[in-house]
C-alpha cells in the first residue's frame, strides 16, 4: 500500500507536468501554426463547403437526410434487419420520387440513407441528376446550365461525389 | 474508378506506407527505450516530478507505477470534467454529470475511448485539451512502456529489474508520441481539419460546432487512442474532410502496433522474431477486411451510415483498422453494417485486439498469446515450452492465462447480466438480435479499450456507465499486472540455450500455430454468445 502511495504522488507530479506539456503547448502550438495563411481557412472552417446542411425550397439541391441534431453531429446508427426503419426509407423513397416527379425505382440509395455525421455534404452524380430539372424549373435557369454547375462541382477521386454545398453556392451567384 | 478499384489502391498506398515506415519507426523506438541518456527536457520533467530516472525498478514498483499514475489520472480527469463550468472555453455546457465524469475518465485513461457523451454538447474545449488530449498520449505511452517492459523480462537475466517506468513514459511522450502528432497534426490542418477555438461556424444560415480538432485527431489515431473531439468522430467532415485524410488517419492508427514488431525484433537481435509476429497480425487483418468489404458491399443497404466521400471501401478499411488495433475511432456507423460486418468488426476485438492490437497492448497481448501457443505446442510433444531462451513454467503459464481470461471474464459476465436487466430494453435501438448485438459490442469494446460502439444503444443509465466503467478498468489493468509478473518471472530466469529440441519460433509452423491459437482462443470462449447475435443476423 506504501508503495502506491508513493508511486500515485510521483505520478500526480508527472501527470501535471505533462499536462502543460501535450494539453497546453502542444495544442498551443499546434494551433498558432494553423494560424498562418494558407492553413487559417481550414483551421477556422471559414466558408466551409465540407459539411452539408440541407436547405429548404425547390431551388436548392438537396443533401442526403440527415439524423444529427445540430450543432452536433450524429447518424442513425439504424441496422440492417429493423423493419421500422425500411418503412422510414420507403417513405423517403415516396416522397423525393413524388417531389422530382420521377419512378421510386429511380431514386438512388444515398437519397434514402442516413450518412454517418448526419453533415454528409456530398450526394452521388445520379442523385444530382435527378434534382437538375426540378431546380432548373424553381431558379429559372435552363437545364443546361443547372448540369454544368453540377458538372463543376463533381469530384472524381476514388469516389465519384458531387458537393451539394458548393452547388447550391454556386446557384446563390 | 471501380469502387472495388479504388479500395485495392488506397490499401496498397496504406500497405506501402507502413512498409517503409515501419523500419525507421521501428529502429528509432527500440533506441528510445534502450538508450542511457536522457535529453534536458526529460531531466527538467524528472527533477519536477521528483523521480529518479536512473533507479531501476522491480516488477511490482513498475506496476505500482502503472496503476498509481493511472489512478491519479483518473482523479484528476474526472475533477477536471466535474468543474468544468468554471473552465474557459465551455461555451455554457456546464459541469458534466457524475456517472458520465466516472466513466470517461476511466475510458480515456484505460486507452479505451468510449464515449457516453455528446461532446458537441457536453464537452468544453479546456477538459478536451487538458484533460482528454493529455489522456491520449499518456495512456498509449503506458501501453508502450508495458511492451516494453515485457520484452526487457526475455533480454535480462537472472536479473530483478525491468528498467524505470517514469522514464519509459516520458519518452515515450516526448520522443515517438509529441513530434509524430505535431507533424501530423499540421498535416491534418493541411488537409482541411479545423483548428477552432471557437464553438462552431454557420455554415448557410446553421451553426456546426467546431473545435480544436487536428491536434486532438492527430493523437487520437496515432495512439490508438479514439475518442472523437466530434460526436460523429472520424465521420465528421471537420475531423476527416476526404479521402486522403482518412487514408493517413488509418496509416496513423495503425503505424506503432506494426512498429513495434520491428522494435521488438531489434530488441531481441533477431529481426524475424518480429516479422513472423507481424505476419499473423497481417494475415488476419487481412482475411477480416475482405470479410467485412465484402459483406458491406453486398449489404442491403450499403449507405446508411456511410459517408460518400469514403464509400464502402474507405469504410470498411477503417472499420477494419479501428477495431484491430483497439483504437475505436470510426469513419462509419458498424450499429448500421450487415450482421456479416458488423460481426466482423465485433470478431476483431473478441480477438483480443493484437491483430496489430493498441499501442503497445498489440505487442504485449500477442507475445502472451505467443506463450499460450508454446504452451500447447509443449503439451503435444511432452516437453517444457521455450520462448525466445526462456522456460515457460508454470508461474510464467499462469500469468499469460490470467492476462488472457480477464478480458472475457469481464465481457460475458457484465453482457450476460445487462441482457436480462429490464432497463437494457429502454436503451437498445434496434430489436430482436441486432439489439444483443448491440449489448455484446459494448461490452466487448469496453472490456478490450476499444472504444467503438454499435452506437445506437444509449449507455447513460447508471448500471452502463458503472459496469461499462468496471469493464474497461478491468480488461486493462488485470493484463498489465500479469504481463508485468511475467515479464518479472522471465527476467529472473537464467538463459535457456537453444539445442535441436527447441522449436524454431520465426518460421511458418510457428506463425501457424499462433494464427490458430487467436483463432481457437477467440472461437471457443465466444461462439455461443456470437451465434446469438451477429450468427443469427447474418442468417435471417
Amino acid at each position: 500500500m506504501n508503495n502506491f502511495v508513493k508511486q500515485s504522488l510521483a505520478g500526480l507530479r508527472v501527470l501535471l507536468v505533462l499536462t502543460v506539456l501535450t494539453g497546453v503547448l502542444y495544442p498551443a502550438a499546434v494551433w498558432a501554426v494553423s494560424r498562418v495563411p494558407g492553413l487559417h481557412g481550414n483551421a477556422e472552417a471559414v466558408g466551409t463547403t465540407l459539411v452539408g446542411v440541407d436547405r429548404e425550397g425547390d431551388r436548392w439541391f438537396h443533401t442526403r437526410p440527415s439524423a444529427a441534431t445540430l450543432p452536433a453531429s450524429g447518424g442513425s446508427n439504424k441496422g440492417e434487419l429493423n423493419p421500422d426503419y425500411d418503412q422510414v426509407i420507403a417513405e423517403r423513397r415516396t416522397e423525393i420520387a413524388r417531389r422530382e416527379g420521377v419512378a421510386e425505382d429511380q431514386v438512388p440509395q444515398d437519397a434514402v440513407t442516413a450518412s454517418a455525421s448526419g453533415l454528409d455534404p456530398h450526394i452521388s452524380p445520379a442523385y444530382a441528376a435527378l434534382q437538375v430539372p426540378r431546380v432548373a424549373r424553381a431558379t429559372g435557369l435552363p437545364e443546361e446550365e443547372v448540369r454544368e454547375l453540377v458538372a463543376e462541382n463533381t469530384s472524381t477521386g476514388f469516389t465519384e461525389t458531387v458537393n451539394v454545398t458548393a452547388l447550391n453556392r454556386a446557384l446563390e451567384r | 474508378m471501380s469502387p472495388t478499384a479504388a479500395g485495392l489502391v488506397q490499401v496498397g498506398i496504406l500497405v506501402v506506407a507502413l512498409a517503409v515506415v515501419h523500419r525507421p519507426l521501428g529502429d528509432h523506438m527500440a533506441r528510445v527505450y534502450s538508450a542511457t541518456k536522457h535529453s534536458k527536457l526529460e531531466l527538467a520533467i524528472y527533477r519536477l516530478g521528483r523521480v529518479d530516472p536512473d533507479a531501476g525498478q522491480k516488477w511490482s514498483i513498475y506496476a505500482f507505477g502503472v496503476l498509481g499514475f493511472s489512478f491519479v489520472s483518473v482523479v484528476v480527469l474526472y475533477v477536471l470534467q466535474r468543474i468544468q463550468s468554471v473552465l474557459p472555453f465551455d461555451f455554457g455546457r456546464g459541469d458534466v454529470p457524475p456517472g458520465m465524469s466516472f466513466n470517461t475518465a476511466i475510458s480515456f485513461v484505460t486507452n479505451t475511448n468510449w464515449q457516453s457523451y455528446v461532446p458537441e454538447t457536453v464537452m468544453g474545449h479546456t477538459v478536451q485539451m487538458a484533460g482528454l488530449t493529455v489522456q491520449n498520449f499518456v495512456s498509449a505511452a503506458v501501453g508502450m512502456a508495458v511492451a516494453v517492459a515485457l520484452v526487457r523480462g526475455f533480454l535480462r537475466h537472472q536479473s530483478d529489474r525491468l528498467g524505470n517506468f517514469w522514464v519509459d513514459l516520458v519518452r515515450g511522450v516526448v520522443r515517438i508520441l509529441l513530434p509524430i502528432s505535431f507533424v501530423f497534426a499540421i498535416v491534418l490542418i493541411a488537409l482541411g481539419v479545423t483548428m477552432s477555438l471557437k464553438s462552431g461556424v454557420h455554415v448557410d444560415g446553421q451553426l456546426v460546432a467546431t473545435a480544436p480538432v487536428a491536434s486532438q485527431e492527430a493523437v487520437k489515431e496515432l495512439g490508438t487512442n479514439g475518442g472523437g473531439i466530434l460526436n460523429a468522430n472520424s465521420a465528421h467532415p471537420f475531423e476527416n474532410p476526404n479521402a486522403w485524410s482518412n487514408l493517413v488517419e488509418i496509416f496513423l492508427l495503425l503505424v506503432i502496433p506494426v512498429s513495434l514488431t520491428r522494435t521488438f525484433g531489434t530488441l531481441v537481435g533477431n529481426k524475424k522474431q518480429g516479422y513472423v509476429l507481424l505476419s499473423v497480425m497481417g494475415l488476419i487483418w487481412s482475411a477480416m477486411l475482405a470479410v467485412i468489404w465484402v459483406a458491406e458491399a453486398n449489404g442491403l443497404r450499403p449507405l446508411e451510415g456511410k459517408e460518400l466521400r469514403f464509400g464502402v471501401p474507405g469504410s470498411a478499411i477503417f472499420a477494419n483498422s479501428t477495431t484491430s488495433t483497439s483504437t475505436g475511432a470510426i469513419n462509419s456507423l458498424h450499429d448500421s453494417f450487415t450482421g456479416l460486418g458488423g460481426g466482423g468488426t465485433l470478431l476483431n476485438m473478441l480477438f483480443g485486439e493484437m491483430t496489430p492490437g493498441g499501442a503497445g497492448t498489440g505487442l504485449y497481448s500477442i507475445l502472451v498469446m505467443a506463450i499460450i501457443a508454446m504452451f500447447l505446442a509443449g503439451l503435444m510433444v511432452g516437453r517444457t515450452p521455450e520462448y525466445l531462451g526462456k522456460k515457460l513454467g508454470r508461474e510464467e503459464v499462469t500469468a499469460a492465462a490470467v492476462s488472457i481470461l480477464a478480458m472475457p471474464t469481464v465481457l460475458l459476465i457484465f453482457a450476460g447480466v445487462a441482457a436480462v436487466l429490464p432497463s437494457t430494453g429502454a436503451a437498445l435501438n434496434n430489436p430482436g438480435s441486432h439489439g444483443l448485438s448491440e449489448i455484446l459490442y459494448a461490452y466487448a469494446s469496453a472490456s478490450n479499450n476499444n472504444g467503438s460502439a454499435f452506437a445506437g444503444i444509449t449507455v447513460t443509465n447508471d448500471w452502463f456507465q458503472s459496469s461499462l466503467g468496471v469493464c474497461m478498468a478491468f480488461g486493462r489493468f488485470l493484463p498489465i499486472v500479469a504481463v508485468l509478473a511475467l515479464a518479472g518471472s522471465l527476467a529472473a530466469q537464467k538463459k535457456v540455450p537453444v539445442t535441436a529440441g527447441t522449436l524454431p519460433t520465426t518460421g511458418p509452423l510457428f506463425a501457424t500455430l499462433l494464427a490458430g491459437t487467436i483463432v481457437l482462443v477467440a472461437a471457443l470462449t465466444f461462439v455461443p454468445a456470437l451465434a446469438l447475435g451477429p450468427i443469427a443476423e447474418a442468417l435471417l
